[in-house]
């Protein structure tokens, strides 16, 4: 339904243009997405995981339109996304899920006009009365209550407006939704309703999903497939369940043993050696062999490309 | 103890009436203790530490109970006066790191001047130590980044610095509101490390609200768990999270994703926790209670012993309950 090929994503983060000339700088590049590919067949589910600032939310928002590729494209069942969403009613079938309730919500309008403005927008339901109706079916349909409508974004607790922003998405019956980390913000009880909802929406609508998260245990419960992603790019991508058992790339294996763990009460973690390396100058070779324990002197030149949903020369080589 | 908070109330007066948003909240913490609070979003957690450090958002404001640190009553105190308890002696940890940072300042400035207004140290001293804090924090080559403005930090580096500012006057209690949520798995590993040494070393208290229950199964000692304005069970870590005896508790426990299976269905309790202004009147999660039964509805439980914790549940006060 969706497939991304080669998708890049740079920005200039340069100082101001006579700031740069007066200190005789050049420009800097940094590479939030660089080379990213995968697609995803309709109705199923692949996720994105990775540590803070490795190009997740940049993914989203590229294959949502919301940013214009550096390079590569994305294509939406078969054709270029600017041209499928130069149309209202292909816009109506996309919608994204953000990380930050807080951001997303307008503070002036109340809940029951925010839920509803993408409904009056796509004139999906004509008549109020039942746009009223679909509302507080939307609104129950992520645990809050209809009444809960005539209030305003400040009046609820984070967790609570991420369900507004749920219910929101969901109002122009989209059949494909990006959720950027759409539980981060939530209690366990609350994202335990919001991913149920989310499975069962995809086994009734047939919905397909681009789910972001850095919390494992929540990627395993929804995913069909999991694509790992360190500094821009997707070191590797597997179906989900293969990847739980058998984890291949170093940096995979490395963020499954930093999870803190409820069973083990007490039990210290091995975290994640050395810290995220700037994505404006990144290491050479594999972005990753700083804190690679496998890392030998081809990764430190030559980057590996990603073939058989791994992009590590120690695997490829027999030696992972 | 270290601190002791006794049926703490916070009220919010607004156009449609008093609301409660804290009622009848008590526990302490002694030194060296990690105590964990969770509970659904809208329990009250941020409220309860909010209240201790002195900085409810008006109109918000304690109505009842006391707080005390070292026996010492500081829910009255003047503003100046708790303003210099809150730097010295009671450090906090906020979720949103802008609001804690001066953009015009240097972190290493911000350090030093927050060192130097509680501790007696000169400037290569406090610079010494703020740049230890903030390798401590986990700030890779914290000697060349301490001269750098906060916006030249990522995010996750940022929350690192406000950390670092909460404990370097070296206080007694920390009240950290969801220090780690905005981190990654390795960071975040590195900071509930920290928080663990401080209070084994240093004896410091910690008040850690969190809705990560790995992070409060690997670092609390005992929790807390809120709804709808009140802890509705206490006790040690182990008991909470393996042999909750609060049906709420049991079910939150009940709603973590597993690691380790992918399951069809996350169990979950269903609705809503009530609003403020419609707590229902019994026991608070009756509606919602999948043990309900008639004195629920018309009796409010306080918490009772219950197993090896304490439990707000008219389960445990029937004849023959598993006490
Ligand atoms: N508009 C922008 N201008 C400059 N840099 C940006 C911009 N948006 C993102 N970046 C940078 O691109 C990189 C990837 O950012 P992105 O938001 O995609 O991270 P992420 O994986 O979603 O992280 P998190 O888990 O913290 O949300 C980061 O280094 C970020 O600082
Ligand atoms: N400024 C305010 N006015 C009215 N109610 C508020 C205000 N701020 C918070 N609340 C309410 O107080 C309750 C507790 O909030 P909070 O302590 O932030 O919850 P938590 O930290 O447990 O998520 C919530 O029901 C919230 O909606
Ligand atoms: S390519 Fe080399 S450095 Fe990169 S992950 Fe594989 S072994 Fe490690
Ligand atoms: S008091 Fe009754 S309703 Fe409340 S938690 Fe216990 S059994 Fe459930
Ligand atoms: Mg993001
Ligand atoms: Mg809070």
């Amino acid at each position: 339904m969706i497939a991304a090929k080669e998708l890049a994503r740079h920005f200039d983060v340069s100082r101001p243009w006579l700031q740069r000339k007066l200190a005789g700088e050049p420009t800097r590049t940094l590479r939030a997405v660089d080379g990213v590919t995968f697609d995803i067949p309709k109705g199923t589910t692949l996720s994105l995981v990775g540590e803070s600032g490795c190009g997740k939310s940049t993914v989203a928002r590229l294959v949502v339109g919301l940013y214009r590729p550096t390079s590569g494209e994305v294509l939406f069942e078969g054709r270029d996304l600017s041209a499928a969403r130069a149309s209202p009613e292909q816009r109506r079938r996309m919608q994204m899920i953000f990380q930050d309730p807080y951001a997303s919500l307008n503070p002036r309008w109340r809940v029951h006009d925010i839920v509803a403005e993408p409904i009056r927008a796509f004139g999906l339901v004509p008549n109020p009365a039942q746009q009223r109706e679909r509302v507080a079916e939307l609104l129950r349909q992520v645990g809050l209550s209809p009444l809960d409508g005539g209030k305003y974004p400040h009046e609820f607790s984070g967790g609570q407006r991420q369900r507004i922003s749920i219910a929101r998405a969901l109002s122009s019956n989209p059949e494909f939704l990006v959720c950027d980390e759409p539980t981060s913000a939530l209690d366990v009880s609350v994202q335990a309703q919001i991913l149920n909802l989310m499975k069962q929406l995809q086994r009734d609508l047939g919905l397909t999903f681009l789910f972001i998260s850095h919390n494992l245990a929540v990627v395993r419960q929804v995913s069909d497939r999991i694509g790992v992603m360190y500094l821009g790019r997707i070191v590797e991508l597997a179906e989900s369940e293969s990847l739980f058992i058998r984890p291949r790339h170093p940096y995979t294996r490395a963020l499954m043993e930093a999870i803190p763990d409820l069973e083990m009460t007490g039990r210290s973690r091995t975290p994640v050696g050395g810290e995220v390396p700037s994505p404006i100058s990144p290491p050479s070779g594999c972005t990753f062999h700083p804190r690679c324990p496998l890392a030998n002197d081809r990764c430190r030149a030559e980057a590996p490309a990603l073939l058989d949903g791994v992009a590590c020369h120690a695997v490829q080589e027999g030696r992972g | 103890m270290l601190l002791e908070v006794k049926d703490l109330r916070v009220e919010f007066p607004t156009r449609r009436g008093v609301l409660t948003a804290l009622n009848g909240v008590s526990f302490s913490i002694a030194p060296g203790e990690v105590l964990g609070v969770v509970g659904e979003s809208g329990a009250g957690k941020s409220m309860t530490g909010a209240a201790i450090i002195g900085l409810l958002e008006p109109p918000g404001r304690i109505a009842g109970g006391e707080i005390r640190l070292e026996g010492e009553r500081i829910d009255n105190l003047p503003y100046e006066k708790m303003r210099r308890i809150r730097g010295k002696r009671i450090g906090a940890i906020f979720q949103d790191p802008l609001t804690t940072l001066n953009p015009l300042y240097t972190v290493g400035r911000q350090l030093v001047e927050t060192m130097q207004a509680h501790l007696p140290l000169s400037d290569a001293e406090a610079r010494q130590r703020a740049i230890g804090w903030l390798e401590q924090v986990g700030i890779p080559a914290a000697a060349q980044r301490i001269d750098a403005y906060p916006h030249q930090f990522s995010g996750g580096m940022r929350q690192r610095v406000v950390i670092a500012l909460a404990l370097c006057a070296e206080p007694q209690l920390i009240v950290a509101d969801e220090p780690t949520t905005a981190l990654d798995v390795s960071i975040q590993a590195q900071i509930i490390a920290l928080l663990k040494r401080l209070a084994r070393e240093q004896r410091t208290a910690i008040m850690l609200v969190t809705h990560d229950m790995g992070v409060i199964a690997e670092t609390a000692d005992r929790v807390a768990v809120m709804y709808a304005g009140r802890i509705i069970e206490i006790g040690p870590v182990r008991q909470v999270v393996r042999h909750a005896q609060h049906p709420y508790t049991a079910g939150l426990m009940a709603s973590i994703p597993p690691l380790d299976r992918r399951v069809e269905r996350l169990a979950q309790i269903d609705g809503a926790m009530p609003r403020l202004n419609a707590i229902p009147p019994g026991c608070p999660f009756s509606p919602r209670c999948p043990e309900v039964f008639e004195r629920c509805r018309v009796a409010r439980p306080e918490l009772m012993p219950a197993g090896a914790t304490d439990a707000a549940c008219w389960l445990h006060d029937q004849p023959g309950a598993p006490a």
